[in-house]
């Protein structure tokens, strides 16, 4: 390394930024985990709350769509759809069965089974044909699926979902902890109800699930993925069998998409189609795994809090920013609230435009496409 | 006379109605070093294809010491013990130096079900990776991303690439094609070193005549898809065809 960097002043600078890119990066994750980590004492309202479990289990999806269109370059829009299968089969056992830990766990592994089966099926099947083919395919099942959803509403509630309760121990009446007068104890002025265990649980299986998505970038299965991506042909050429490679990580993906979609159902205690099939999460999905970067895992972190706080904040932001210039002319109107989604589309482009590789991808010279 | 360790059998690939290798057959042996030379065009890489995978024959059979592979997937063939380079660089661009001979070396390296552990868990791969490394002596640009490497660097680290396969059957397609005279040496060297071993099947497809005489054993001639002529190098040298194809001799005047 030495050697090279003396030889070479360009790739030195090279070397240097891709330093500082990294320490910018990898600061901005850790603030994110911080502030997740603590997020009920941090922001203890509850539309802070349902923010902060949204990026958690946003953070799993999207890097698990990252695994597969950043890692391996597989190109797919039934993510949402094996989050979805998780999340019905979840929510329609907790429905029928009652609130408890079995019922999530049940019918938890009975959507995750169907999204793998499913997985294996769609990859086996298509993952031999061009990317476009397979796309399309992918499309077309999920949309079967959402329509499935709607009309199939005597088991999924149809367009309304399915609402139901969640295990006890997530309830706001259940008292975690009690000070000597039998009452919830606060810490720094947050009841430890069962709110706050609904979050932790939120926040550590993401955790675990984020964690293991590293790992298998990091193993020698990730490099593989890496040159399917990046050579399909000359992966082939040196012993990879490509369409089972491809096909292994597409279940991979899906089976951590579910896991992430009964995570979901248990905090949102609803699931219907809007909150987990609908392709505007897929959309989103995507733009959060395109703005953070492909092929950086941290890039999912990074585009999921970016995303999610402008989808939830940025209508206040400007509301605020408008109450402060309405005494100037056209200023306000700009900047009104009902406006929102034109500089939300303002901000994407700005982020498209100044970080060609996404946010992390740009800054740490890597990734893909 | 032993089983050959890569055999060509009546060969033949037809795109519509263009004839591209037609009814080669040809065997290759252990120890040996194939030179194969033919104009542009005579199908020279269009047969290396065939029989390492990337393109399915219209007729004809591949066999690997006696096994038909016909059918087999190219990364079924590698596996197998079949290796090829190619003659235009055929890297993965963004990966480093040191990760492409990796990938090469892990191919044929049953890892197992360890999904979750980081390739530094691995050190006897990395090992082997950094010692193909420095036999191409590709150590100083171990970290750069393939496609930021100097062409010559590319072509090194595409044949590093066959090498770190560890193959029995080795198939360079003009593995100096585009280096300059100081860097072809390097190439050279790594196939005369593979030819010490003499398990080691050869296959070399290159234009330069000092090289070809250099290492060769033998002479493959594809001309327009066809075999043409094969024999020891001073023999197929010699044969009016082989001149008429690369001087433009006609066969009667060089005669």
């Amino acid at each position: 390394m030495t050697a090279t960097t003396q030889a070479n002043p360009a790739a030195a600078s090279h070397v240097r930024a891709v330093r500082t890119g990294r320490i910018i990066v990898w600061s901005a994750a850790a603030i994110i985990a911080f502030c997740l980590m603590f997020a009920p004492f941090l922001f203890p309202d509850v539309r802070a709350q349902q923010v902060a479990a949204r990026i958690c289990v946003f953070i799993v999806l999207a890097a698990s769509y990252d695994l597969l269109i950043g890692y391996t370059g597989i190109v797919s829009f039934a993510h949402t759809m094996f989050f979805g299968f998780g999340a019905y089969g979840a929510a329609m056992a907790l429905k029928s069965m009652g609130a408890g830990f079995d019922a999530i766990f049940l019918g938890g592994a009975a959507g995750v089974a169907l999204a793998a089966l499913l997985a294996v099926a769609i990859g086996v099947l298509s993952l031999r044909v061009k990317a476009i083919f397979f796309a399309m395919v992918t499309l077309a099942a999920a949309s079967v699926m959402m329509v499935l959803a709607s009309q199939l509403s005597d088991f999924t509630g149809g367009e309304d979902g399915i609402v139901y309760s969640a295990p006890k121990l997530f309830s706001p009446a259940t008292k975690l902890l009690t000070d000597d007068n039998g009452k919830v104890l606060k810490i720094l002025g947050v009841s430890m109800n069962g709110k706050v265990a609904a979050y932790y649980f939120v926040f550590l299986s993401c955790l675990l699930l984020f964690y293991a998505l590293v790992r298998i970038v990091r193993s020698p299965l990730g490099t593989v993925l890496e040159a399917i991506r990046e050579n399909e042909l000359r992966a082939e050429a040196i012993g990879y069998r490509v369409v089972a490679y491809r096909t292994a990580v597409f279940v991979i993906a899906a089976i951590i998409a579910a896991i992430a979609g009964v995570i979901w159902a248990v905090w949102l205690k609803y699931t219907g189609p809007e909150s987990t099939l609908s392709f505007a999460i897929m959309i989103d999905i995507l733009l959060m795994v395109v703005i953070g970067g492909m092929g950086t895992m941290v890039g999912a972190v990074l585009g999921v809090v970016i995303m999610t706080l402008a989808q939830f904040y940025l209508k206040d932001v400007m509301a605020a920013a408008a109450e402060a210039t309405s005494g100037l002319p056209l200023v306000p109107h700009l900047v009104d609230p009902d406006r929102w989604l034109l500089w939300l589309g303002i901000l994407f482009i700005l982020l498209v435009y100044f970080f060609p590789a996404g946010i992390a991808g740009t800054l740490m010279k890597k990734g893909g496409h | 006379m032993t089983t050959p360790s890569l055999e060509s059998r009546d060969l033949t690939i037809r795109f519509g109605g263009h004839v591209a290798v037609n009814a080669v057959t040809c065997a290759f042996h252990p120890g040996e070093l194939t030179v194969i030379v033919g104009p542009n065009g005579a199908g020279k890489t269009t047969w290396f294809n065939l029989m390492s995978g990337q393109l399915r024959p219209s007729g004809g059979a591949i066999l690997k010491n006696g096994r038909d592979v016909t059918a087999l997937a190219p990364s079924a063939r590698a596996k197998a013990g079949m290796g090829r380079a190619f003659q235009l660089t055929n890297l993965f661009p963004k990966l480093s130096v040191l990760e492409n001979i990796r990938l090469a070396v892990q191919a044929r390296r049953q890892l197992g079900p360890r999904l979750f552990r980081p390739v530094s868990a691995f050190p006897q791969l990395v090992r082997k990776a950094e010692e193909h490394l420095a036999a191409a002596r590709l150590e100083k640009v171990a970290h750069m991303p393939a496609a930021a490497l100097p062409h010559g660097d590319q072509r090194k680290l595409e044949v590093a690439l066959l090498l770190a396969m560890e193959p029995d059957i080795f198939m360079f397609d003009e593995p100096t094609a585009g280096m300059s005279v100081d860097e072809a040496p390097v190439i050279l060297e790594l196939i005369a070193a593979i030819k010490q071993d003499t398990s080691k099947t050869i296959l070399l497809v290159e234009h330069k005549m000092d090289v070809v005489r250099a290492l060769a054993d033998r002479i493959v001639v594809l001309h327009n898809g066809e075999l043409v002529a094969d024999g020891p190098p001073d023999e197929v040298i010699a044969l009016p065809i082989v001149r008429e194809i690369y001087l433009g001799i006609p066969a009667e005047d060089a005669a």
